[in-house]
């Protein structure tokens, strides 16, 4: 190869690293273009929880309702670019045949799955600028930049036990069968983690149960960033969802090598 | 045909069982450098199952496998593999040359992709998404992304199957092309006369086990019985007794004929029924090659 021609050991050095990266850069981009030439997955991905804050948060919303909805939305958003893009798309790979291709040429094991997470990440970051942003012009809601930072922090986090779930169920449940699965997930998690409104005015079974779900634990690290109460500590919240990411990933991983 | 040209891919007394069946009952195979390699056998047979083994995508039960002199499951070995499986559907709204570049990226020194394009057919279709093109354009963006990386050695399961002549005619001169170029190739097909195009050495499988492994020139396909078909009144019984039939069916108002030396018969036909129509003459199907495999091994 021409371009080997090495003049010194830091550009030999970087060049390697360039060469290694390759890959992951490449399986990134096709990730991103996939995901935005699919308005289907895109447009509801992006649009709808900052509609829904609209309407609930800032034109029906009294109260706190612009501050709560703002938290939990930035962890609402997350949701479907991490389960679907995960549940369906690799339920989609799989059984076209794209995941067995993807085994047998030297991609590097993780760059696929990197690639989806980042795409999920970028997309949930995307989501809590729109809804943060929203909320500044039309709801009036001042946030610090550290409390943006936060915010968007959280964003980023839900992407990792969310993605996890989502491969769990692509890579158990069929195509066909996946959208259904993931919705079956998404929106009475949704609903029961107190997302789409606080617990209180639930049932109190409701708040009994929600320690069950991730996306509870990602809303009490959301809401104290915008100064409302929430339960349980940081750690605790973390060590939960950490937790769910290594279990998810495990069983979906034994699946995946069991099929092949 | 060079048999101290190097080994690339080997399977040696592989074993491969499944839950309720044993898929792999030991087979020994080898493809070397500027060769191909047909694996013929019919479903079932272990082809798919002796290609996964080579590349890395399930673990012999027992026996050795080697690629490129070491563990497929390592991806260093698998730098100087190409491979077209027999069905993947690539992502529909990325375009060829996206798809191209993307499996390029995953070798270390990957040809140009104009190059790539090229040997493909692919250059009027850089552009098109993937969903958009034809099942046989789409096979050919598979086979492409087979060969971006230089291989040393190329798995293709079925690569033509659904492909018009024209294509199929492209397809095995890329193929040619690699080979002369060095590379080793391990073709599975259905159809005899693209082993006969193609391969200098032949293994067929049957139930997990190699019923045959041959030089293409020892398995003398030339002299295979030849399959004729011909709307025409000559009775059955009567073309039984000519020299060469070994067979006749009537179907309708079709005959159906297996002939060795086909081309006496052919001109039989002729001379015998002016009025003789929608004359066919095909290479003996797999199915017969393999039975007579079968009866040679017994």
């Amino acid at each position: 190869m021409n371009t080997m021609t090495r003049t010194g050991t830091t550009p030999a050095l970087a060049s390697a690293w360039h060469q290694a990266l390759r890959p992951y850069r490449a399986e990134l981009v096709a990730e991103l273009r996939r995901a935005w030439r699919t308005p289907a997955f895109a447009v509801p991905s992006l649009l709808f929880p900052v509609l829904f804050y609209l309407l609930f948060g800032v034109l029906l919303g009294r109260g706190h309702a612009p501050l709560y909805l703002l938290a939990t939305y930035c962890v609402f958003g997350a949701m479907a670019p991490a389960l679907f893009g995960f549940g369906v798309q690799l339920a989609l790979d799989r059984e076209g045949g794209l995941l067995t291709l993807k085994r047998a040429l030297p991609i590097p094991a993780a760059a696929p799955l990197l690639a989806r997470l980042a795409m999920a990440v970028m997309f949930a970051l995307l989501v809590a600028s729109l809804l943060i942003g929203a909320a500044h012009v039309l709801g009036g809601v001042r946030l610090q930049a550290l409390q943006v930072l936060q915010l968007m922090a959280v964003a980023g986090l839900a992407a990792l036990p969310l993605g996890a779930i989502g491969l769990l169920i692509g890579s158990h449940v069929s195509a066909s069968a996946a959208p259904a699965m993931v919705n079956l997930v998404y929106l009475p998690l949704a609903l029961l983690s107190g997302l789409w409104l606080p617990l209180s005015a639930l049932p109190v079974l409701f708040s009994t149960m929600a320690p069950l779900w991730p996306t509870w634990h990602l809303a009490q690290l959301a809401l104290p960033v915008v100064g409302l109460p929430s339960a349980g500590s940081i750690g605790g919240h973390l060590l939960v969802l950490l937790a769910v990411t290594a279990v998810a990933l495990l069983l979906a991983r034994r699946r995946l090598r069991r099929i092949g | 045909m060079d048999p101290i040209a190097p080994s690339l891919a080997r399977l040696q007394q592989v074993q491969v069982r499944y839950r309720d069946h044993t898929a792999l009952q030991g087979i020994d195979l080898q493809v070397r450098a500027g060769q191909v390699l047909a694996l013929l056998g019919r479903n079932g047979a272990g082809k798919s199952t002796a290609i996964s083994v080579l590349l890395g995508l399930r673990r012999a039960d027992a026996g050795q496998v080697e690629l490129l002199g070491g563990d497929p499951q390592q991806r260093s070995r698998r730098l100087g593999l190409g491979v077209m499986l027999q069905s993947t559907s690539l992502p529909p709204m990325l375009q060829v040359d996206e798809l191209v570049a993307q499996a390029s990226a995953c070798y270390p020194d990957p040809m140009p992709l104009q190059e790539i394009l090229q040997r493909a057919g692919l250059q009027a279709l850089a552009r098109r998404r993937y969903g958009q093109l034809s099942g046989g354009q789409q096979r050919a963006v598979q086979f492409a992304i087979a060969l971006c990386g230089r291989p040393r050695v190329l798995f293709l399961d079925e690569p033509t199957t659904g492909l018009d002549i024209q294509a199929r005619q492209a397809m095995w001169q890329a193929i040619r092309q690699l080979v002369a170029e060095g590379c080793g190739v391990l073709l599975t097909t259905h159809y005899l006369e693209e082993a006969e195009a193609l391969a200098q050495q032949v293994v067929v499988l049957e139930q997990g086990r190699v019923l045959a492994d041959a030089p293409l020139s020892e398995l003398r396909l030339a002299d295979r019985p030849r399959r004729i078909r011909c709307r025409s009144v000559l009775p059955a019984e009567d073309v039984q007794q000519w020299p060469g039939v070994q067979q006749v069916q009537r179907d309708g108002e079709h005959l159906q004929l297996l002939a060795s030396p086909a081309e006496p018969v052919v001109a039989r036909l002729l001379a015998a029924d002016a009025q003789l129509r929608e004359l066919e003459v095909q290479g003996a199907a797999l199915a017969d090659a393999f039975l007579d495999m079968t009866r040679e091994a017994a």
